[in-house]
């Protein structure tokens, strides 16, 4: 599924979160949204999802226009960098949980739930695991529960805000390529939010360098360090 | 936070708030209203005789006689006891606490009626006290000892989790530089806990002056005598005699006002100072 | 001086002194006179303890307490819920007034509360000019009891769910937003059920405040044995015809309930903990 990004704006109260930010992701891709704090890559994920509204612009997937569609109808599957698991569900009713609510009519089986639920914990390697807590588990299976549950109703497209900011490096480097292939694998279309740009030159097919709201930069990584954009670009690459 | 995306739609989140605020009215301004109302219904003259009535009086001296004792005695309890828990290891600790907090969960009743089992007629040293002609029973003894068994834990469950949480390197630093204990828990340990000990004490004494009852248990309802303000208010009241007995509950009224007032100040300016920290 | 509790870590001052201090206050305000209650009401005999704190009387008495606090409890739970809701996840002009009223059965006397209340239930009050008439007196019945016992008990409710509303993170409501929940999909499974620990704390410290309840009810329940007596003014009766060991022994039976309830608590404090993860 494409996106389209078109001159997208917000603010939060005087401060200006995003100011006119377009760009346009193909099907299938794996961007990366970089830049420090402050510098709208979040805001921008977040109201791809819905859970922000822009002031101004539009946000196209394929070809829909979803800039009023609620978060639940976009058909996006979303993870958080905390993991935002339900600590009063197994791991099971957790990743069930995106199908159990969905209306009795396009609700599948329970045993069609059940065998959804197994088929996602073997993609992400926790085979067995559903009659836990996420009190019992560590952080990085946590977060491949939070990617599990984001993929159980099939979406066409991924957003992750920062989703291994609370691990240790070794956990990092692992869940990062388990990522890559599940994105590969399944086809989807992924953008995950960073600040740490070593990780999203190693992820990413192309990175969108932001600062301060504005949209400094949108290339391949190759492209990226050959000829930065801006004075700005040069200087966060270090 | 809300975030934009999550809000209630303006209707339900307008319509949720109005249905708080008249829960809120109904159960609580109306009762407090009524006070009022009931109190000034035959105007400022009648109310002012009420409260100038000399039992009325000596209730009011005498509520105040009681919490002037009690509330300091359960106070350097709650210090003392603070001070052993939160400073020091030892087992049994929890324990300790739960014995501590005892009397929130025994009913006012009872709790004056274990007096009235040790002091009374028919107690242990009832026969031993009527001998020597010493009173606690009926009298402003029991009336003390009723009221500081009820507010016991008051101070100690608000400086314990607060001392506790302060942990022990400020005393620990003043040890070093040659203080004594003394020293230490005047200058150091006090100034620290401050807030949360005026809270305390100001919850304690809430609850010592308006406690009923424990008081009516022990109390001999002797009017002028052993009657404290809220027993001349039920005294009033069941004599009928309606608008004295709300224009004493009126000035009971008030010191709930104040001390809710102080105590939504104190918790809104030192926060951070009152309990323990997150 | 041998130390019975040796102490580990600290060098601080003090500690025999204040520990000293702690329980011997401890022991002679509150151990030593709870036990005159066990003690007193087992001195006749099991057939005179029984009989006075199983008596009909006592049954009806127990029924009216326990069973009021039940139910005002259960209403402080929804109406509770309502308040600490708004209170936490709104802003709107007076919230910090109505957050400092909640406290108000807490700071009142409740011999206050308990003539205010009657005044207004009564069948000259302005509830009670309503109620009456259309069949559903409250004065001087259980309905009554359960009013004030609604009234004691509303701020534990509120307090104990406000911190546990406060904390949650949003990220968890937007998670089950993301994952197609409609807004009540979201309250009942995901909101709800993160605050049940809570919502039973603040349930059973209402229940165990109400249970034991004086002052703000005896104005307002009829007092009728069998009918609208509570338990605790069976045990006044009891002390005023000098019965101490029946008095005693109905005493006996509140406080085991009391500190079965005080159990409770400890075990639902660790369960919200287990949660809280």
């Amino acid at each position: 599924m494409s996106i389209r990004v078109e001159q997208i704006s917000k603010s939060f109260s005087a401060y200006p979160a995003l100011a006119g930010v377009s760009l346009t992701i193909s099907d299938g891709e794996f961007v990366a949204l970089l830049g420090p704090s402050g510098s709208g890559k979040t805001t921008l994920l977040r109201i791809l999802a819905g859970l922000e509204t822009a002031e101004s612009g539009q946000v196209w997937f394929g070809e829909r226009n979803v800039t009023a569609d609620s978060p639940s109808s976009r058909g996006i599957g979303f993870v958080f960098q905390h993991y935002a698991l339900f600590g009063h569900m197994t791991v099971a009713k957790n990743v069930a949980f995106g199908l159990d609510v969905m209306s009795r009519r396009a609700r599948p089986s329970a045993t069609d739930i059940r065998a959804r639920v197994e088929q996602l914990l073997e993609l992400v390697q926790l085979p067995g695991l559903g009659a836990r807590y996420p009190s019992q588990l560590s952080g990085g299976q946590r977060q491949r529960v939070a990617l599990a549950r984001a993929l159980a109703r099939q979406p066409r497209i991924l957003l992750l805000d920062e989703p291994f900011g609370a691990l240790d490096a070794k956990v990092r480097r692992e869940l990062r390529d388990a990522l890559r292939k599940i994105h590969d694998d399944l086809g989807l279309t992924s953008i995950f939010v960073t600040h740490d740009q070593e990780e999203a030159f190693a992820l990413a097919d192309r990175v969108a360098v932001l600062n301060q709201g504005h949209l400094e930069q949108f290339a391949t990584p190759e492209e990226i360090q050959a000829s930065p954009a801006s004075e700005f670009v040069t200087k966060f690459l270090g | 936070m809300t975030r934009a995306g999550l809000r209630e739609p303006a209707a339900v989140k307008a319509l949720l708030i109005l249905a708080a605020l008249a829960y809120v009215a109904a159960m609580l301004l109306l009762p407090l209203g009524a006070v009022l109302y009931e109190a000034f219904l035959r105007g400022m003259g009648a109310w002012w005789a009420a409260i100038r009535d000399p039992d009325a009086k000596a209730s009011i001296w005498l509520t105040l006689v009681v919490a002037a004792v009690s509330v300091p005695l359960n106070t350097m309890f709650g210090l003392a006891a603070a001070w052993a828990i939160a400073k020091f290891d030892f087992r049994g600790k929890t324990a300790l606490i739960t014995l501590i907090e005892i009397p929130f969960s025994v009913s006012p009743v009872v709790s004056g009626l274990v007096f009235v089992l040790i002091f009374g007629a028919q107690g242990w040293f009832g026969p031993w006290l009527d001998r020597h002609d010493v009173h606690i029973i009926f009298a402003l003894p029991g009336l003390i000892l009723a009221t500081v068994f009820v507010t016991f834990p008051f101070v100690a469950r608000q400086l314990i989790p607060l001392m506790a949480s302060q942990g022990r390197s400020d005393e620990e630093a003043a040890l070093t530089l040659g203080a004594s204990g003394w020293q230490t828990f005047w200058r150091i340990t006090l100034p620290n806990i401050r807030f949360g000990l005026l809270y305390g004490v100001l919850l304690c004494n809430a609850r010592a002056m308006g406690e009923f009852g424990a008081v009516s248990v022990v109390s001999g309802h002797i009017r002028g005598e052993t009657n404290t303000m809220p027993l001349q208010v039920e005294a009033l009241y069941n004599d009928y005699d309606f608008v004295a007995a709300f224009a004493v509950a009126s000035l009971l009224a008030l010191l709930a006002l104040v001390t809710l007032t102080l105590k939504s100040a104190l918790e809104w300016r030192y926060r951070g100072a009152l309990s323990a920290r997150h | 001086m041998s130390r019975a509790f040796p102490r580990r870590s600290s060098r601080l001052p003090g500690f025999g002194l204040s520990l000293g201090i702690t329980i011997l206050w401890l022991s002679l305000i509150v151990l030593i006179p709870l036990s005159a209650v066990f003690l007193k009401s087992g001195s006749d005999g099991w057939h005179s303890f029984s009989s006075a704190a199983f008596s009909s009387r006592a049954l009806a008495a127990y029924r009216l307490s326990f069973g009021a606090a039940a139910m005002a409890a259960a209403i402080n739970c929804v109406f509770g819920l309502l308040v600490a809701w708004v209170l936490v996840r709104y802003d709107f002009a007076g919230r910090r007034l109505l957050s400092a009223l909640i406290d108000l059965p807490f700071a009142l006397p409740t011999a206050v509360a308990g003539i205010a209340l009657t005044a207004l239930y009564a069948d000259t009050g302005i509830i009670g000019r309503i109620v009456e008439p259309a069949g559903l007196p409250i004065a001087y019945r259980p309905a009554g009891v359960v009013v004030a016992l609604t009234f004691i008990g509303l701020p534990f409710v509120v307090r104990t769910v406000e911190p546990v509303l406060a904390d949650a993170s949003s990220e968890v409501e937007e998670a089950a937003l993301t994952l197609g929940a409609t807004r009540i999909q979201t309250f009942s499974r995901v909101i709800l059920p993160s605050i049940g620990p809570a919502l039973a704390t603040g349930f059973a410290l209402a229940f165990a405040r109400g249970a034991g309840e004086y002052g703000s009810v005896i104005f307002i329940a009829g007092n009728v044995p069998f009918k609208s007596e509570i338990a605790p003014l069976l045990i006044v009766t009891q002390l005023e015809e000098y019965n101490y060991a029946g008095a005693a022994a109905i005493a006996c039976v509140m406080l085991l309930i009391s500190f079965a309830l005080l159990l409770l608590l400890n075990m639902l404090q660790h369960w919200q903990q287990r949660r809280g993860g």
